[in-house]
């Protein structure tokens, strides 16, 4: 059974917020979900599905649930990092589609920046592989910095080509008045800026913001009963990339499965992706991800980046919003926020210098965990709708 | 061999699983667990063999040798490695084929290269343990 065009997105919210003192993390997860409810033309009391991860105070989903006085006939708290929320809306589509609920509610909140360290990604001391990890020195630009010098040394990839994403990333959020970072940047000031881990710069990694973001979901039939314009869930696709029973291969990322499965539902091509909002914790991630959906050979994602290509205008624009690089990565997760650029380029709401022109398909990738170890990727693939 | 890096080298939390491993460490042998039904050498130590699922695991003597997969040189470290920056963080490959997470010690960071052939060392921490660093050959 295909669970394409079954559900739609009809309701997304960003928290406009990047320093955010003086509130709570359930507060936030509250004002997201109440921004893309209304956005959606719903109300809390037609939730009957709630989806949270880790960054969700509380017992899995349920704390947040009662909070927010939810009736739910379904919940999950699935929990793979940054990419949680894409699972979750996979998971929601095919409830929807398999008629057990009709609007879902996807929330995100955190503040890694004024509220002290949130959960975003840690790893639990009481995980197997700890003591064979911990000990080393490993942190998280140090983990991606290890999978950007074996992808140099068996492709040839080079830190300008690196610098470009950066770049594209930076030049989008000047037009985002809510981006953290809004100066456009060179690829000489990236490769410039301050080393942490070889081969990665300070500019190489994303921002670290509070706020949060929220998705609605609903069926096909109450979609067409909103005003609001929805968009369909075409395609769905989940992949769990690990050490590869002590054989890691640090080039490759769980995209390799999560496309393929994505771009087989939606019965549509990597060429057929009028705009991408691409997973970007470090510029390194973007590329590595690039090649594993398929817009480009493996190895090929540093010719694939240059010239500009990633900026608006070029052969695939993406995260058009500034990305994680540049506008927001609330709670050190990025999953979120790039569901919601998708939905703003297919309403054709995107900032008017980087909408796409008559953008009728888009693709949203998120990668939780780390490329250096174990790591959950899910690609979801939407229409325009009306 | 034993080799001081200076790093830091906090006791390792064991279970039921890696006791063995770490006992091992702290005499002065590298061991890893190897499946006795397929042969798969097994990375990280565990008594289950996510080759093909069995648990009948004992641990071998390891050569100790290997060559490096990737590396990266940590120019800021966090926490209690701010003040050793910059150290080697690296994945190495062992001649039994798993790749390992670990440091390259005793040399100068720009002499670490992928592909570069390492030995393994032992270096000492607090109450007699030691954690499996690796220097170049
Ligand atoms: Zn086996």
């Amino acid at each position: 059974m295909s669970i394409s065009g079954a559900a739609h997105i009809a309701g997304v919210y960003e928290h406009p917020g990047r320093n955010l003192p003086d509130v709570t993390v359930p507060q936030i997860h509250a004002a997201v979900a109440k921004g893309a409810l209304d956005d959606a033309g719903l109300t809390f009391d037609d939730v009957d599905a709630y989806y949270c991860a880790g960054d969700a105070p509380g017992f899995g989903g349920l704390s947040m649930a009662d909070y927010l006085g939810l009736n739910c006939r379904e919940i999950d708290s699935t929990e793979t990092g940054g990419s949680s929320y894409l699972v979750h809306a996979r998971h929601a589509a095919a409830s929807i589609a398999a008629g057990h609920i009709d609007v879902a509610l996807i929330t995100l909140a955190g503040k890694p920046r004024t509220g002290g360290r949130g959960p975003g990604g840690s790893m639990a001391s009481s995980a197997p592989e700890s003591s064979f990890e911990s000990l080393f020195g490993l942190n998280v630009i140090a983990g991606y910095a290890l999978a950007a010098q074996r992808h140099m040394h068996e492709f040839g990839t080079t830190s300008e080509q690196l610098a470009e994403i950066k770049v594209a990333a930076s030049i989008h959020a000047q037009h985002n008045p809510n981006a953290f970072l809004s100066d456009p940047v060179t690829i000489d000031e990236v490769v410039e800026s301050p080393m942490i881990a070889r081969p990665l710069h300070r500019l190489d990694a994303c921002v670290i913001t509070d706020g949060g973001g929220a998705l609605v979901m609903v069926s096909a039939e109450t979609a067409a009963k909103l005003t609001r314009q929805t968009c369909p869930v075409l395609g769905t696709g989940v992949g769990v990339e690990t050490t590869n029973r002590g054989r890691i291969d640090l080039t490759r990322t769980g995209a390799v499965v999560s496309g393929p499965a994505a771009f087989a539902e939606a019965g549509v091509t990597p060429a057929d992706i009028d705009y991408a909002s691409i997973y970007d914790s470090f510029t390194i991630t973007v590329l590595i991800t690039l090649e594993d959906l398929g817009f480009c050979e493996k190895g090929q994602g540093g010719g694939f980046v240059s010239d500009g290509a990633l900026q608006a205008g070029g052969q695939l624009p993406f995260n058009t919003d500034g990305g994680g690089l540049c506008n927001n990565h609330p709670a050190n997760r990025g999953g979120m926020t790039k569901v919601i650029e998708a939905v703003r380029q297919l309403r054709g709401e995107a900032h008017a210098e980087v909408q796409v022109a008559d953008c009728e398909l888009a693709l949203a990738h998120g990668t939780g965990g780390s490329l250096a170890t174990r790591m959950g990727s899910a690609t979801l693939i939407l229409g325009r709708g009306n | 061999m034993t080799e001081n890096s200076g790093l830091p080298t906090p006791t390792p939390a064991t279970t039921l699983e890696t006791e063995p491993f770490w006992e091992a460490a702290a005499e002065g042998r590298f061991v890893l667990p190897r499946c006795n039904s397929c042969e798969h050498v097994i990375w990280y130590p565990r008594l289950f063999c996510p080759e093909c699922g069995s648990t009948d695991v004992s641990y071998v003597d390891a050569a100790g040798t290997g060559t490096v997969y990737s590396f990266t040189v940590v120019e800021k470290g966090q926490g209690r490695w701010r003040d050793h920056s910059p150290y080697v963080l690296a994945y190495v490959e062992l001649d039994e084929g798993p790749r390992m997470m670990t440091n390259i010690v005793g040399v100068d960071p720009d002499a670490v290269a992928i592909g570069a052939a390492v030995q393994a060392v032992f270096d000492p921490g607090k109450d007699g343990g030691a954690v499996i660093r690796f220097t170049l050959q």
